[in-house]
């Protein structure tokens, strides 16, 4: 019973970061308030984050890190996960402040100059 | 009508992205079997070679040092469109937008903790090549502490000259450093320093000289987008 | 069994937290839901075995990204709609 439940928690774990994403899209295509939009985007991006990162798990896998430990104990680099995702992830956390921060500061901008964040009283943006 | 088009929309997408990630399974060794993967390689390298205990940060620094120093100009990039898109006039500077004053607690207590956090910052970046932690997340410590202190004094300012010297000897010690291998006989970014024993402070040879500049120039520039957001003006219904 | 419990309490507490993002009409909510979001995405990131990426957005995701959305709201409006926004504005600031 615990495997078939293990299996299941496999596609979970999929499915969450899929579904974050989706949600995250559903936020920037119907919502009207600019502010919500960026809000989305930064959901996309913790879905998306978490899609990347567990491509590279192995189960039973151990963090890629040579402990004194580990070199005593395994000796085994194949049972390590991958760490490419994870570098590659380090700077997309990284490089998605810095682009929340200047859509932050369009924003302000914006709405110091047409007084609103309603999309559709900007501009004819939506369709 | 529209959410309805949406929805459907996204349950196309979603459900070719679940099947493409369903296929790839979850926790397998998914290579082709007879090849070595490229992960095996470079870890191997990272133990064997540059003696890093922490193979993201030599992944990150040595393997894939270009892509990085393109990530740190895409901050500072960021640091500046930010700075240009929120200008202001010079009599302007100095008005904060959070109104609240800290209550004696916080005050006190941010003083107290302000130390810690700074040293809990070094200790991170200095370290990130024999624990879990380096340049990056180092900085945003740093940037962290700063950001205590601004929101609990109200007239607690950071110099900007100050910011724009730390950031730009930390990049110009990145490129400097790269361009000694260029002198060295070898190519941009190259390890030239003898690597030393595996797991001592002193290993990895330019590792760890990259990872301390790189910690200097996102803590600095990180602060600088708190510092810019929190000085800006509010508008007339605030 | 309980490591599988827990962990699906986790993912059902992220896929709330960012259905309470996108619907909420106070963004100042949404923005919370967005921290909550980061917060749950360390702990998983440290348990698929990735302690570099879990420090990294434990610190951004949880205070930087909240407090300059915390400050960009201060800056503008605090509803979606901004049909009441003064007075619903006065009340939260007071």
């Amino acid at each position: 019973m615990d495997s078939t439940l293990f299996h299941y928690l496999d596609y979970a774990v999929y499915g969450t970061a899929i579904l974050v994403m989706l949600i995250g899209f559903y936020g920037t295509m119907v919502k009207k308030s600019l502010l919500k939009i960026v809000i989305s985007l930064s959901v996309i991006d913790s879905g998306l984050n978490l899609l990347i990162v567990t491509i590279g798990y192995y189960k039973g896998g151990t963090a890629p890190i040579f402990s004194p430990g580990f070199l005593k104990n395994f000796k085994d680099v194949s049972k390590m996960v991958d760490p490419i995702p994870q570098a590659l992830v380090l700077t997309a956390i990284v490089i998605g402040f810095g682009v929340t921060a200047v859509a932050l500061a369009l924003v302000i901008r914006l709405y110091r100059h047409h007084g609103t964040l309603n999309i559709d009283e900007i501009k004819n943006l939506k369709w | 009508m529209k959410k309805v088009l949406v929805i459907l929309l996204l349950a196309v997408l979603g459900y070719y992205t679940a099947a493409t990630f369903f296929d790839i399974g979850f926790g397998q060794p998914h290579f082709i079997k007879g090849l070595e993967p490229v992960k095996d390689i470079y870890l191997a390298q990272t133990v064997k070679t540059l003696k890093v205990s922490n193979a993201v940060t030599s992944i990150v620094v040595n393997f894939r040092g270009f892509d990085t120093l393109g990530e740190v100009t895409v901050l500072f990039l960021a640091v500046t469109v930010l700075g240009s898109v929120l200008y202001k006039k010079r009599h302007e500077v100095g008005e904060r937008s959070v109104l609240f004053s800290a209550s004696s607690i916080v005050t006190s207590g941010s003083k107290l903790l302000f130390p810690a956090i700074i040293l809990l910052g070094a200790y991170v970046f200095i370290h990130g090549h024999l624990s879990p932690g380096g340049g990056f997340q180092g900085g945003v410590i740093i940037a962290t502490g700063f950001l205590l202190m601004l929101l609990s004094y109200e007239n607690y300012s950071v110099s900007h000259t100050a910011l724009s010297v730390v950031e730009s000897l930390a990049g110009i010690t990145f490129a400097g450093v790269g361009l000694l291998g260029f002198l060295h006989g070898g190519t941009f970014l190259q390890n030239f320093l003898p690597t030393g024993v595996l797991n001592n402070l002193f290993s990895g040879g330019i590792i760890p000289i990259i990872y301390i500049a790189v910690g200097f120039k996102v803590g600095a520039e990180l602060t600088g987008v708190i510092y810019t957001v929190l000085h800006e003006k509010g508008q007339s219904n605030g | 069994m309980i490591y599988f419990i827990l962990i699906c309490i986790l993912f059902l507490l992220m896929i709330g937290a960012s259905v309470y993002a996108i619907i909420q009409k106070d963004l100042l909510y949404a923005v919370m839901a967005t921290g909550i979001i980061s917060l749950i995405l360390s702990i998983l990131y440290y348990l698929l075995q990735a302690p570099d990426v879990a420090l990294t957005e434990a610190a951004i995701g949880v205070a930087l990204t909240t407090i300059i959305f915390v400050i960009t709201i201060r800056n503008t409006v605090r509803m979606e709609d901004e049909s009441d926004k003064k007075e619903k504005f006065k009340s939260a600031v007071k």
